[in-house]
């Protein structure tokens, strides 16, 4: 675990851990290259942060060697004390060898003494000073590193998260009705998450853990090449066993993973299904399921944490053998006089802060992995195709609410057509409503009204201008819909009933919601109309926000109004009274009706029966009762057959 | 709140966990000795030539090495087993107490927070243990230790730490004074960004209809630089950790050097034990640096500890009676005798003396408006929840003096929501009776319509169904669940209104098909649609919480003033 880059570090590791981590993609390479395009507009400050980053590690890396210098200051200094004083080096040296103590001799041989002088304060501290001095300095540097990666890393991220929500809008509805919404916010939040993480810690830490490992290497063979020889040839061991361990480990985690996010949906189940669980008596399968897959977990998740968990005391072990080495052969070559003892300190620190590195950029790489499948899957989704451009208008409409469709066809799946041939004359204020069994292209007429889709072939107009004359803005400006599937967002049940139309005065808002016959339940809320909803809000009931959103559509006074089953979770009392209102809302406008029941589009001008895309009936109420076909049987249906003995 | 959490956990493995400590022991002396066999290597090895003590002490240090190795393996195995062990307990025992849970425990918890317990709160416990068994155990007897040798290489040198680790902790506390609360705001700000893309994705038809792009992209905006800027605090506030501390660390070599320096020259401390010092005080600083970097992961895993502890020490509002009586009959009948229900705390009661009987072998049928109480009834039945007053009785017997299990196999239940698991249509169907037969799944499909569109499906009976049903259609998820209660073909039916997204064909059928095949049993549906009800034999009319009327279709059209007004604004005539 690491804690230095980021607010990462510990608390993440933690935060990730219920989503698994995306699997390596193929396209790493062409996805490393995008993402190293998309830094370009950092250049400067990535540059500045190098720049900084070398002279940070080259002032820290110099500190051991300085205190090493200190150290053979201090040696010298007690070996020289303990020579008798006023002899030459060469005297002293003399003495010492007719004294057969020969190896000490040979140690002293090669240092700068002076016998009976002491230690040099001053030089010790000078050197110290100097040390110090290093130390502070490569502290500071860093620290202007870390500031200024953090910004590249955060304003690149800020970037590429305004570029998703660019393209958000210019995605076809075919893209979200297609693509489960789960996969897309995944992408759009986690994997952005993930990417974040990833060149925050990353970036920041992959540079200094390079570039003090080549800086440290340097050090070693300017002082020993031999020494440096030893601690290199641990390098590849160390490696070697950490892929070993990190491979095996990377197993283990993917099948955590897999199983906490089998745990996950088995929970998620048991909860969401509970009563049913409860009445058919199926607790007890339910239970032992679970402890099934809490034992494969279980057993992933140790392996994994043990396995990765000795990556550490394998890394210690190198790390200490090193140690081992470099004092056993380090002292022995300071006996023999061939190094002196402040460079085999020195050496031991550097030897310390070797390994360290090497077990980071491994981590590093396997953090970059993750983060290139989350930067493929952002990609993916950037690259996704968008709608069609827009002509510049060079139509006004008057707004009178008048559409027409001729001929239309219309599929999603080329080998399917959905709507076909479709011809159909609205005159403003007309209210027209369409029936028809599942599947028989009701929404579709919707989506094509307002334009969530283009049509194949024909035309629609809007007040007798061609919809491809028009920005999509431009059509949709004039429609106000209420769909079966109610949509609240996060704020107030004033700003929701407010949506329509930015600037609604309150007056407006209330009389928009007492239309819509949900201001007296308002008012029992916590705070009335500054209550706060969510989309997922358990406390209003399904009928309860369909109101507010009629109220929506309601306050935003269009020309065209479309109710796609509007009123389906509406006691049918209130929705009368609803529709009483909507009458009055309905009145000089054009309003497209859906309904399963038929009760509530008796009144309707004209009543389109669609079956197959089709338009197989069209009339009124009475007109198509008396024909006796589709509409008489659907409405026989819906209040006779309740009879069993019918 | 975590000890009094975990404590039950941990004493079942208190043989293990002391292992670990042990273990955990051994390594830290290990490593703290290293440096002192180092120093003699350097005092009677080096200083005075002797080759043969390097040689010596430096295949000792080989062993050591060696053996701490080992022992840290051996204490990281344990670790995992205990933490990952204590993970899969906790899961364990959560999942069990949310089983007993009523739908009232249910509610007060909401089940998306029962999830996230369930699995994200053990997670951070599981973790934070990890953490603690292997660094949290080192971090103390390291620092001990490392004073411990330190004194023995030189205590005169010791005053520099009381220096140093103050000014460590002093700094640490600082930074996470003022990174905590913002790490804390930075949360929130991501979810609210996520909140906002959320919407944005499920609402996109709704953006677009009302020409709010632009408006939503500035909320995104706002929401995305309002976030960018207080991660860029953070991690810059982030960035002045590591390089303080090892400034702090490097400067405290320093002193060590200057004032030894002035020792050894002096002659009270050897260059041995001066170099073995600065490593001990290495040591130390470290330990302290560990020591507080993992303090912060307390704070988390004390709310997950919380959490978890207020699911398992909630008292199921509903239990088993001590001891349970066997109804004397199964025929399926229903008696309500002065009901009410209200929420605790609440103003007003959800019913309110509620009175009747629902007859074995008849059809019965609830009307009523939004929030008239329809579906807190129907619940009182299976016992999902106890009237606060009043008896409900089931086959004859008060449901609160019969097993929950007893009472359950009585009842066929089709819920509001038609909720699938994952698995096939078989699998799904077989919920209700594990042992039924093919031939006994087509029929139950037949008679929900819903034979057709499994035909269809690829694998028919086999074909794969998603979690909660989200690969079919909302009026084929309600057509399956109906034909999972009818599998298991019980005494009882409860249909909850499940017949709202079938248009109204396929409603027809279905409901002719269902009076065949639930004739012998008792049925209760609850229904806003007059259409679905008006042939039952006993139709109850519930308005705000009390009976307005009970009858049949004609009589309560005769005489119940409120039915007939539903009946109006549905059919358009009151016959």
């Amino acid at each position: 675990m690491s804690f230095g880059a980021g607010p990462g570090g510990a608390w993440r590791a933690g935060m990730g851990a219920s989503a698994a981590p995306p699997a390596p993609g193929v396209n790493l390479r062409a996805t490393l290259g995008r993402l190293i395009e998309r830094l370009r507009a950092e250049r400067v400050a990535m540059l500045s942060a190098l720049i900084l980053g070398v002279a940070a590690v080259a002032a820290n890396v110099s500190g051991p060697w300085i205190l090493g210098r200190a150290t053979n200051v201090l040696f010298n200094g007690i070996v020289s004390a303990r020579l008798p004083s006023g002899l030459s080096k060469a005297q002293a040296l003399a003495q010492l060898r007719a004294h057969g103590q020969d190896q000490i001799a040979r140690m002293i041989s090669t240092m700068s003494l002076t016998p009976g002088v002491g230690v040099n304060l001053t030089r010790l501290g000078l050197i110290l000073g100097v040390a110090a001095l290093a130390y502070v300095v490569g502290s500071a540097l860093t620290y202007g590193q870390g500031y200024l990666m953090a910004g590249v890393a955060q304003r690149s991220m800020y970037r590429l998260r305004r570029d998703v929500e660019d393209k958000l809008a210019r995605l076809p509805l075919r893209y979200f009705d297609s693509h489960p919404h789960g996969d897309v916010l995944s992408r759009v939040t986690n994997d952005i998450d993930n990417l974040t993480t990833t060149l925050q810690q990353g970036l920041s830490q992959l540079l200094t853990s390079v570039l003090t490992l080549i800086g440290v290497l340097g050090m070693m063979v300017w002082i020993s090449p031999l020494l440096a020889v030893i601690a290199v040839i641990t390098i590849p061991i160390a490696i070697l066993l950490s892929l070993l361990v990190a491979r095996r480990s990377q197993v283990h985690f993917t099948t955590q993973w897999r199983e906490t996010g089998e745990l996950n949906s088995m929970v998620e189940e048991s909860h969401t299904g509970h009563a049913l669980l409860q009445v058919f008596g199926r607790r007890a399968a339910a239970s032992h399921e679970f402890d099934g897959v809490n034992e494969r977990l279980y057993h992933a998740s140790f392996r994994a944490q043990f396995l990765s968990g000795i990556i550490q005391p394998t890394m210690q072990f190198v790390s200490n053998l090193n140690y081992v080495a470099i004092a056993v052969i380090g002292g022995y070559r300071v006996a023999s006089g061939l190094l002196s003892l402040g460079d085999v300190t020195a050496f031991i620190q550097y030897t310390r802060q070797f390994t360290m590195p090497i077990t980071q950029i491994a981590g590093q790489m396997n953090m970059l992995q993750s983060g290139l499948a989350s930067a493929e899957r952002v990609f993916e989704f950037l690259d996704a195709s968008e709608e069609s451009l827009e002509r510049e208008s060079a139509f006004g409409v008057p707004g009178r609410g008048a559409v027409s469709l001729e001929h239309v066809d219309f599929r999603y799946d080329p080998a399917v057509a959905l709507i076909q041939d479709f011809t159909l004359d609205v005159a403003p204020g007309q209210t027209v409503a369409i029936v028809g069994p599942t599947g028989a292209g009701k929404t579709t007429m919707v989506n094509l009204l307002v334009r969530f889709y283009e049509i194949d072939a024909g035309h629609i107009l809007l007040d007798g201008v061609d919809y491809r004359d028009l920005t999509r803005d431009e059509v949709r400006q004039h429609f106000a819909m209420v769909l079966q599937d109610t949509w609240l967002f996060s704020g107030t049940v004033r700003e929701n009933i407010g949506y329509g139309r930015p600037g609604a005065s309150e007056d407006e808002i209330v009389a928009a919601a007492s239309a819509a016959h949900v201001d007296a339940f308002v008012r029992t809320m916590p705070h009335g109309y500054d209550t706060v909803l969510g989309d997922d809000t358990a406390t209003v009931s399904a009928g309860q926000r369909q109101l507010l959103t009629i109220a929506r559509a309601f306050l935003a006074d269009p020309d065209i109004l479309i109710l796609d089953e509007a009123t389906s979770s509406v006691d049918t009392r209130t929705e009368v009274l609803i529709q009483r209102a909507m009458g009055d809302l309905r009145r000089g406008r054009t309003s497209f009706v859906i309904a399963h029941r038929l009760s509530t589009i008796r009144d309707a001008d004209v009543i389109l029966v669609m079956e197959h895309g089709r338009v197989v009936e069209q009339g009124d109420h009475e007109a198509l009762l008396a024909a006796g076909g589709a509409y008489q049987r659907l409405y026989a249906s819906q209040f006779a057959a309740a009879d069993p003995a019918a | 709140m975590l000890v009094r959490l975990l404590r039950p956990y941990l004493r079942p493995r208190a043989g293990p966990i002391s292992l670990v400590v042990t273990l955990l022991l051994a390594q830290t002396l290990g490593n703290l000795y290293l440096p002192n066999l180092n120093a003699d290597l350097i005092n009677r090895g080096v200083v005075v030539g002797n080759l043969h003590y390097i040689w010596v002490t430096g295949a000792w240090m080989l062993l050591i090495t060696l053996a701490i190795s080992v022992v840290a393996m051996t204490g990281v195995y344990w670790a995992s087993r205990i933490s990952m062990g204590v993970g899969a307990d906790l899961r364990a025992s959560v999942f069990r107490a949310v089983q007993e849970f009523s739908l009232r425990d249910m509610n007060e918890f909401g089940t998306p927070s029962l999830i996230t317990r369930n699995t994200n709160d053990v997670q951070q416990i599981q973790i934070f243990l990890q953490v603690a068994l292997t660094m949290m155990v080192i971090a103390p007897i390291m620092m001990i230790g490392g004073m411990v040798f330190a004194i023995r290489e030189g205590a005169r040198l010791l005053p520099l730490l009381a220096v140093a680790v103050p000014l460590m902790i002093g700094f640490l506390g600082l930074m996470m004074m003022r990174v905590v609360p913002r790490f804390r705001t930075m949360q929130v700000k991501i979810d609210r960004l996520t909140q906002v893309l959320r919407e944005q994705i499920t609402g996109v038809r709704v953006i677009r209809a009302f020409v709010r792009v632009p408006h939503e992209a500035h909320r995104f905006d706002q929401a995305n630089a309002d976030l960018t800027a207080t991660t860029l605090s953070v991690n810059r506030l982030f960035a002045l950790m590591m390089p303080v501390m090892m400034a702090i660390l490097n400067l405290s070599s320093v002193a060590v050097l200057w004032f030894g320096g002035r020792y050894a020259a002096a002659g009270s401390m050897s260059i041995g034990n001066l170099t073995a010092f600065l490593s001990y005080i290495l040591q130390i600083l470290i330990s302290v640096m560990m020591a507080t970097m993992l303090a912060i992961l307390v704070p988390r895993a004390m709310a997950s500890a919380e959490r978890i502890e207020q699911v398992l020490r909630t008292q199921p509002t509903v239990i088993d009676p001590p001891a349970p009586r066997r109804p004397g009959r199964r025929d399926g009948s229903v008696e309500l005798e002065d009901v009410s229900f209200a929420y605790p705390g609440s103003e007003r009661a959800v019913l309110a003396g509620l009175s009747f009987r629902l007859e074995p072998g008849r059809t019965s049928a609830v009307i009523g408006g939004t929030g008239s109480g329809k579906s807190t009834l129907l619940s009182l039945i299976p016992r999902f929840l106890d009237a606060s007053q009043g008896v409900v009785r089931v086959n004859g017997l008060d449901v609160r003096e019969q097993a929950r299990e007893e009472l359950w196999s009585s009842i066929g239940l089709v819920p509001q929501a038609a909720y699938l698991f994952r698995g096939t249509v078989a699998s799904n169907l077989r919920v209700a009776d594990p042992e039924a037969s093919e031939e006994e799944l087509w029929r139950a499909l037949e008679v929900a319509q819903a034979s057709d569109f499994v035909r269809s499906m690829p694998g028919g009976l086999d074909a794969p169904i998603d979690q909660g049903g989200t690969n079919v259609s909302g009026g084929q998820r309600q057509r399956l669940a109906i034909a999972r209660a009818l599998v298991k073909r019980p005494v009882l039916y409860l249909f909850d209104d499940c017949f709202s997204a079938l248009d109204a064909e396929t409603d027809a059928r279905l409901r002719r098909a269902l009076a065949e095949a639930t004739a012998p049993s008792t049925v209760l549906i609850i229904s806003q649609r007059v259409s679905t009800i008006m042939h039952a034999e006993q139709i109850v009319v519930l308005d705000e919480g009390s009976v307005v009327g009970v009858g049949t279709h004609d009589e309560l059209v005769a005489s119940c003033a409120p039915y007939r007004e539903i009946v109006v604004s549905q059919l358009g005539r009151a016959a």
